[in-house]
């Protein structure tokens, strides 16, 4: 029998045990990626079918779907936890509590951030987004969903001690999911209209490396609060 | 469903356990507020290797609450809780590493098989004993239930997951609020055989109950809560 596990030991078995649990509720994990299909695509049908408006209002249209996905898997993250108890087994789990929220956060975004970046691209096709923009879109969508997925876990471990959460946990977290938004949205624009994306892309980078840095501190500490 | 506690040793870190000048777990002058009633003031606690706390007091008056500031899950609203005279705030991962809690909430995944449950729990702690898996199941009377979602079990059942969970991890002190609600006569003899060989081994236990318990050789420390 080996003995204590490490941290990265630790952070691993809690992703294993995120993706198993995930396994066993599918439907949980498929609604978020079925409702960005269904966003995306009823824009056509009701738009009509022509190819610049759809190309103009593509960027913005993604991305927004992206956003909404994202925040209807939130509440998730540590709901059935705190419900039966298993959130304060975690707490007492001999690591730092970043360790959990870091492993929480990356389970949600393989979850919902990554499937993105694999049905974004034919959904783009769809929207006539021309190629270079699609290679900026999915740039842009592998920098800011691990934002989106990261800023959320705070917002959720501040919000998951209370009954009617789901609110409160959107109020919290658009006002800092929209400079993502504007940032993913603005650099495919860029990308499509033939300008440069440099700008946008570093920022972009820059809000992921903060909220790497600063999210599991500030979301381990919310949940100490909530589960007092 | 059988209910004997196999007797494998389970060897204890020796640097840990060297040092017994000191209780292990102190509290002073501990006090705790909810809303604007005050549960509890001026509590001083001292616990020590092979001892048993006690925590009885009517419903409401805040033995959950204690039990969940003694493992730093909850901040008193006044006093210190040290662990080996450190406290417990800032040597969290060192405590947690020799804590085990058994809550209310037991903290039992329903989409996970107790077999899943107690691998995680395992995988997770900070001191791993050598107690295989499906012996610590066998132990608290789930054999033939490893592959059945928790979900599917009972109450009881679900509440004996739990209670394996403290088997197949090496803590030195265990936290049980209410351990035998949900368990059958069978189930609290099982608790009562753990704990008497636990704190045998050395270790300690802080329980909240309104059952007798029924250890022998074992000193108990009686903690009344009005």
């Amino acid at each position: 029998m080996s003995g204590a596990t490490g941290v990265w030991g630790a952070l691993g078995t809690l992703i294993r045990r995120d993706l198993l649990l995930a396994l066993r509720r599918r439907a949980q994990v498929l609604n978020p990626l079925v409702f960005f299909v269904i966003v995306v695509t009823l824009f056509p049908l009701g738009l009509g079918p022509a190819p610049n408006l759809l190309q103009k209002l593509a960027p913005g249209v993604l991305w927004v779907a992206a956003l909404l996905s994202a925040m209807l898997s939130l509440e998730a993250m540590f709901h059935s936890d705190f419900e039966d108890g298993s959130l304060e087994q975690l707490l007492l789990v001999p690591q730092p509590v970043f360790i959990i929220v870091l492993a929480k956060a990356l389970t949600h975004w393989l979850l919902s951030g990554l499937p993105l970046l694999l049905l974004a691209p034919i959904l783009a096709l769809w929207l006539h987004l021309p190629n270079e923009a699609i290679l900026v879109l999915l740039i842009t969508l592998a920098l800011g969903t691990p934002v989106l997925s990261l800023i959320g876990a705070i917002g959720v471990a501040l919000t998951v001690g209370l009954r009617r959460g789901g609110v409160l946990l959107s109020l919290l977290v658009l006002p800092l999911y929209i400079p993502v938004l504007i940032m993913g949205a603005g650099a495919v624009d860029s990308a499509a209209a033939g300008l440069s994306v440099g700008e946008h892309l570093s920022i972009l980078g820059a809000l992921l490396a903060f909220a790497v840095t600063l999210a599991p501190w500030a979301a381990g500490a919310a949940l100490r609060i909530s589960v007092e | 469903m059988g209910t004997s506690v196999r007797q494998s040793p389970r060897e204890y870190n020796p640097l840990v356990a060297a040092d017994e000048d000191q209780p292990a777990l102190t509290a002073e002058n501990l006090a705790c507020e909810r809303g604007d009633r005050l549960l509890f003031s001026g509590l001083n606690i001292s616990l020590d290797a092979g001892n048993l706390m006690l925590v009885e007091g009517p419903n409401g008056s805040g033995k959950t609450s204690l039990l969940r500031i003694l493992c730093g899950l909850a901040q008193p609203s006044a006093g210190v809780v040290r662990w080996r005279g450190e406290e417990i705030g800032k040597a969290r991962e060192r405590y947690c590493a020799e804590l085990m809690y058994l809550g209310h909430n037991h903290g039992v995944k329903g989409d996970f098989t107790p077999y899943e449950n107690l691998q995680i729990a395992r995988d997770l702690a900070g001191a791993q004993s050598a107690v295989t898996l499906d012996d610590a199941l066998y132990d608290v009377g789930l054999a033939g239930f490893e592959d059945a979602p928790a979900r599917t079990l009972s109450a009881g059942q679900r509440r004996r997951v739990a209670l394996a969970r403290l088997l197949v991890t090496q803590a030195r002190l265990w936290v049980m609020d209410e351990p035998f609600t949900a368990l059958d006569t069978d189930g609290v003899m099982l608790v009562e055989k753990m704990l008497e060989r636990h704190l045998a081994q050395g270790g300690m236990a802080l329980v909240s109950t309104h059952h007798e318990v029924r250890v022998t050789e074992v000193n108990i420390i009686r903690l009344e809560l009005r």
